[in-house]
């Protein structure tokens, strides 16, 4: 009977795949800002809106792979602060802004590198606690060096970064980036032997370690990848803010994981892609335009992103588990 | 079949493990006090002891419930925001109504609390949505709608009548008010944990899910009310620290889950579950408390504190894994023929 | 199906305590239990016998009510019930001892044997430790150990935990006992206490089931014997009625010489050598070699330790001590990715945790472990993948619509055929396999024993662990048994017996275990 059910769902998956979901989202919602805001249906509105909200793409595209392998980095907002405030400093103190953008990109790295290496190294230590102190960790160092001070100043084509657009077009300089990191993330977690593995481990951690994958190495590599994402996030934020203290990207890891669940992404792993984190990315930027028009503050925004994630990891369990519960009633 | 003398040899040296690590917490912290004591010697005296006690009182209450949801396994993020949603509510009525007694405010805060624990329980329960998942999410969400209350306004001291500051600052037989609500709660919880069915099935989830179900523990429920429980004592916790500081804002107690959890790993408790004692998360929140108190005067900034505490949590963490594969690794030679 | 013919017993008591009638159960691919009927007296011991997979566990599971069946009904004295869950069949007390205790490693003996039914203050509802401490020093005496009721769990060793598990049944005074191969990791004299402690519950007025493998378990203490096979009972005799020989035509059915479709192959180079491999806790001073051509059996019961000598050597778990040589030169193996690359293949015992990746595709189940050999510069090559997954399919005979289907679509033996394809892909000269057949339907036994002789005829040396006995003595040249982490025994094809092999497996002193 169970045989039977996942084999009616399979199909259902095919027909009805959760990315058509998020594209009629998209279309709802997008329908419902341009009722509220006769300037929503721009061609630079929605480029615009969509750039500045980019470097939370960033770091989606990486938190993808670590909840896909079953994993979590709540560390990721204090790798974004720690990144910039290092980066700041550089330039403040006389480098080059070129070479504290690489700083940014090492710290970023760095720090993810360190989270791969206690998790793999340290058996029964898991990401959570790794995540966690990391992110207090992180985020204290950056006080430390900065205490509640912000750096600004930065030269006029940093701002660029976030601000500017590619040659004469109007496409935004950050979207061009963000379009490059997502086709590389899409080709290596779907087209290529690493990616293929990415998954196994997701599934089944055990068969995947019998089946000679190497665990660790890639963890190392994972985390390594979602710090560095961070950094460069931290360089595209710090470009749109225009200065760097302590306290930026506070609650991102929230909103970030929260969007790669939005696209399919399952928490317990093996589940999820790249085009899906894309809409997710694009639907949860139209929510927030949309609840901007209606003034709608950030603290509430958090409050209704919450409550998205909690929704799609717990729709689909309560519906199972009553399904479930049906059947066994069936057989009685 | 077994032979005697080797038998209580074995036991003997296993309760002297166990014993370890709860000597080795006040060893710890003995040590450290004597260090910060030479660097400034108004750290030892009995004005200041208090004070860290005083300052500790709403950590040890909430480590006991963060102490329950990590034995089940599983993580509470959200008390931190459950703590600012009770004292802001408790924060508005008490300026609302001063009459109100401080006794009610405790309970109101406990059921407040519990309410907002036994959501997040059923998410986790009955939504079967990861801990992680479920709490990192109910601690954006609690902390923005205490926002939405409040209207992005403090409650402030003057605001707040006498009697409810009182809580913190009334003493009994010399000792603060604060400190007996912790005496209770501890006790409370000894008895809860280590004397009642219900207490002991939180130990056999967290040590064995299947097993718990094969012998008829209701898991689910469990779970359910371990988070219930954190939820509860982060309440209280909320009213007695709102009595504390005298004020009650929008970010109160903002990051403050990494010293809760920092506290609970330091006593001893396994982050993959099964494994936590009362004692040790007491021991565990006063040395907290005393590294907390003691930074300051041996003029270490306030911005070190934050990531102290992640370290704490880490080696904290990695020491307690080594304890553990050190006590199996005796266990496997013992089994060897 | 002669065998039937023997008499069955005749219903003559219409008194049972329990009766179950056409229970079947169906799992994704496999029909554990196939229109079963089965009943118990009050103060019998009712032993049911069969090989792996033959439904024993389901059917246990389906009386503890941790399963549900799919058809058939229930009665406890006469009325129907329903096990919902363990609770509910607590309420009708039963119990049950597994062999695996499901203990909770971090709690102390005493919380083990009453957390379900602790010992409570009438009014103060307070646990009372001293009383339950006491019981459980009472009811552990009563079984001859003295384990002192206040160390956790996790630190006895595994039949100390099975004691405990005794003792918990004991303490719910349970009217419905199940023992699952209570004997197996037992002593020769605690096996003797077992058996008297186990009489004087039956004369107490206590129904037990007995799950064995030993047939000594069964003629010394069993009243009435069920068979089951492949799902279905075989039939119910009382034990005086029915002899060794015809019931192991009930359990097996068939000849042993059909099944096993060994050819003889003769043996070429050395393949693998292990010297002295020993691992703290598991297992020690391990030798054997493997020659191409060859397949050694490891027989012996669950837990003697032949589990983790394979893992070691496939470098799933280090080892503290000892050579492992492949093709003559030691090699020092720390992953099972260095494994895969000296030619070692592993098939694990639980295909579905330890084997299987449910979600993906055929295809990608099969080419997982080569998947870096058959990329284009690191990207996925598609057409090379199906290559390989349909040879695989056609080889092997997997009955599958394609290879684009997910692995959970197969019956149980197609998907181990699936995961001998994963291991077969990868080119390798020599196979571990665990338990190859466990839980598979008879055809893809067989199948499974073709593709093994198949493969050693090719020059593969086969190290096969099983602990059923017919498919050791069929399939292997040369026989290795375990005990207690040791060799107890090698015996050559021709000189193994199902005695001798079982002789070595349990009845072994176990004075050195007390001495050291």
């Amino acid at each position: 009977m169970k045989y039977r059910n996942s084999l009616s769902n399979r199909k259902l998956n095919i027909v009805f795949k959760w990315e058509w979901l998020l594209v009629i989202l998209i279309i709802g919602i997008s329908i419902v800002n341009g009722r509220l805001s006769p300037h929503f249906w721009s061609y630079t509105g929605i480029m615009d809106s969509l750039a500045v909200f980019l470097e939370k793409g960033f770091m989606v595209l990486s938190m993808t792979l670590v909840l896909i392998i079953g994993d979590i980095d709540i560390s990721v907002a204090s790798i974004v602060a720690l990144s910039s405030v290092l980066m700041a400093m550089s330039y403040k103190l006389g480098l080059p802004m070129a070479v504290a953008i690489l700083v940014a990109l090492a710290t970023g790295a760095g720090c993810g590198y360190l989270n791969g290496l206690l998790i793999s190294l340290v058996p029964g230590l898991s990401a959570i606690i790794v995540t966690l102190a990391g992110s207090s960790i992180y985020r204290g160092i950056a006080y430390i060096l900065l205490g509640d001070q912000a750096i600004g100043g930065f030269p006029s084509w940093y701002s660029y970064l976030a601000w500017g657009y590619v040659g004469k077009t109007n496409i935004p300089f950050v979207m061009v980036v963000f379009v490059g990191c997502a086709i590389i993330y899409g080709l290596l977690l779907h087209r290529t032997a690493w990616g293929r593995k990415v998954y196994a481990m997701g599934i089944n951690p055990v068969a995947a370690r019998f089946s000679g994958v190497p665990i660790a190495q890639m963890k190392q590599i994972i985390f390594t990848l979602n710090g560095l994402m961070a950094g460069i996030a931290a360089i595209f934020l710090t470009s749109k803010l225009g200065s760097s203290r302590p306290n930026i990207a506070t609650g991102y890891e929230l909103e970030v994981i929260a969007i790669a669940v939005l696209g399919g992404v399952s928490p317990s792993g093996g589940k999820g892609g790249i085009v899906g984190v894309c809409l997710a990315l694009i639907l949860m930027r139209l929510l927030r335009y949309g609840m901007g028009l209606v003034n709608v503050p950030g603290q509430v925004m958090m409050v209704i992103i919450g409550i998205v994630l909690v929704g799609v990891v717990m729709l689909p369990n309560i519906f199972s588990s009553r399904g479930g519960k049906r059947r066994t009633k069936e057989i009685q | 079949m077994m032979d005697e003398p080797a038998k209580t040899k074995r036991e003997v040296t296993f309760s002297r493990l166990l014993g370890f690590r709860e000597l080795g917490i006040i060893i710890f912290i003995v040590l450290i006090s004597v260090l910060i004591g030479i660097r400034n010697p108004r750290f030892l005296t009995w004005s200041n002891f208090h004070d860290i006690l005083i300052d500790t009182a709403a950590l040890s209450v909430l480590s006991v419930g963060m102490m329950l949801v990590l034995v089940t396994g599983g993580i509470d993020l959200s008390m931190e925001s459950v703590l600012a949603l009770t004292g802001m509510v408790a924060g508005m009525m008490v300026k609302q109504n001063p009459q109100l007694s401080p006794l009610f405010m405790l309970i109101l805060g406990l059921l407040l609390g519990g309410l907002l624990g036994s959501i997040t329980g059923l998410i986790v329960a009955k939504g079967r949505v990861v801990p992680i998942i479920a709490t990192l999410s109910m601690m954006y969400i609690y902390r923005g709608i205490t926002f939405i209350i409040s209207g992005g306004k403090w409650i402030n001291a003057y605001e707040m009548p006498d009697s409810f500051k009182g809580i913190a600052t009334e003493r009994f037989l010399g000792l603060s008010k604060l400190i007996y609500i912790v005496l209770v709660v501890y006790v409370v919880f000894y008895y809860f944990v280590n004397y009642t069915h219900t207490g002991r099935k939180i130990y056999a989830v967290g040590s064995n899910v299947e097993a718990a179900r094969v012998i008829g523990i209701n898991t689910e429920f469990i779970t359910w009310l371990v988070y219930a429980i954190s939820g509860a004592l982060s309440g209280l916790a909320g009213v007695m620290w709102v009595a504390r500081y005298a004020s009650a804002q929008n970010d109160t107690a903002s990051g403050f889950v990494m010293t809760i959890v920092a506290a609970c790993v330091l006593g001893g408790v396994s982050i993959t579950g099964g494994v936590g004692t009362v004692s040790g998360v007491l021991l565990g929140s006063i040395t907290v408390g005393i590294i907390n108190n003691a930074l300051p005067m041996i003029r270490v900034s306030p911005f070190w504190k934050m990531a102290l505490q992640g370290l704490i949590i880490l080696v904290a963490a990695i020491v307690n894994i080594a304890i553990a594969r050190n006590m199996e690794k005796s266990q496997l030679k013992r089994r060897t023929i | 199906m002669g065998f039937l013919e023997v008499d069955s017993v005749v219903d003559r008591e219409d008194r049972y305590i329990l009766e179950l009638k056409g229970i079947s159960k169906f799992f994704p691919g496999l029909k554990a239990l196939d229109r079963v009927d089965f009943n118990l007296r009050a103060g019998e011991i009712h032993a049911i016998v069969g090989e792996n997979g033959a439904g024993k566990s389901t059917l246990i599971k389906i009386i503890t009510g941790v399963y549900q069946p799919d058809e058939g009904d229930i009665f406890y004295e006469g009325n129907t019930v329903i096990f919902h869950n363990p609770t509910v069949a607590n309420r009708y007390q039963i119990a049950a001892v597994y062999q695996q205790p499901a203990s909770f490693p971090h709690l102390t003996v005493t919380e083990n044997i009453f957390l379900g039914h602790p010992i409570i203050h009438p009014t103060t509802k307070k646990l009372m430790w001293k009383e339950m401490k006491e019981e459980a020093k009472r009811l552990l005496r009563s079984l001859g150990s003295d384990i002192n009721p206040s160390v956790t769990m996790s630190s006895l060793s595994v039949a100390q935990q099975q004691i405990v598990e005794i003792a918990k049944a004991l303490s719910v005074n349970a009217r419905i006992l199940i023992m699952d191969e209570p004997t197996a990791s037992l002593t020769r004299r605690e096996t003797e206490d077992l058996y008297n402690i186990a009489r004087k519950l039956r004369n107490d007025g206590v129904s037990i089931i007995l799950i064995s493998h030993l047939f000594e378990d069964v003629y010394e203490i069993a009243d009435r014997v069920t068979v089951l096979r492949d799902g279905k009972s075989m039939g119910t005799w009382n034990v005086n009625e029915i002899d060794e020989k015809d019931l192991i035509k009930a359990m097996v059915g068939r000849e042993i010489s059909q099944l096993f479709p060994k050819n003889k192959v003769s043996f070429g180079k050395e393949l693998l050598r292990v010297e002295g491999l020993s691992r703290l806790g598991y297992f020690s001073d391990i030798s054997f070699s493997l020659r191409a051509g060859e397949i050694v059996g490891f027989s012996g019961l669950v837990g003697s330790g032949r589990t983790e000598v394979a893992q070691s050597i496939f470098g799933i778990a280090p080892v503290d001590a000892g050579k492992i040589l492949v093709e003559g030169k030691e090699v020092s193996i720390k992953n099972p990715m260095e494994a895969i690359s000296y030619g070692i293949g592993y098939l694990p015992e639980d295909r579905l945790e330890q084997g299987l990746f449910l979600l993906l595709s055929i295809n990608d189940n099969i080419t997982i472990s080569i998947i870096d050999q058959l990329t284009n510069r690191g990207w996925l090559n598609p057409p090379r993948e199906h290559e390989i997954s349909n040879k695989m399919l056609e080889l092997l005979q997997i009955k599958a619509p394609g290879i684009f289907h997910p692995v959970s679509s197969l019956s149980g033996g197609n998907q181990q055929k699936v995961v001998v394809a994963k291991l077969l892909a990868a080119r390798p000269k020599i196979l571990i396999m665990d338990e190859p057949t466990k839980g598979v339907d008879v055809g893809a036994k067989a199948a499974i024993h073709q593709i093994m002789s198949d493969l050693v005829a090719e020059g593969l040396g086969i190290i096969m662990i099983s602990s059923e006995m017919p498919e050791i003595l069929g399939m292997s040249d040369n026989i290795i048994v375990m005990h207690e982490g040791r060799i107890t025994g090698v015996f050559s094809r021709s000189e193994a017996t199902q005695e001798k092999l079982m002789e070595a497996a349990v009845k072994v002193d176990r004075l050195t275990q007390v001495v050291s």
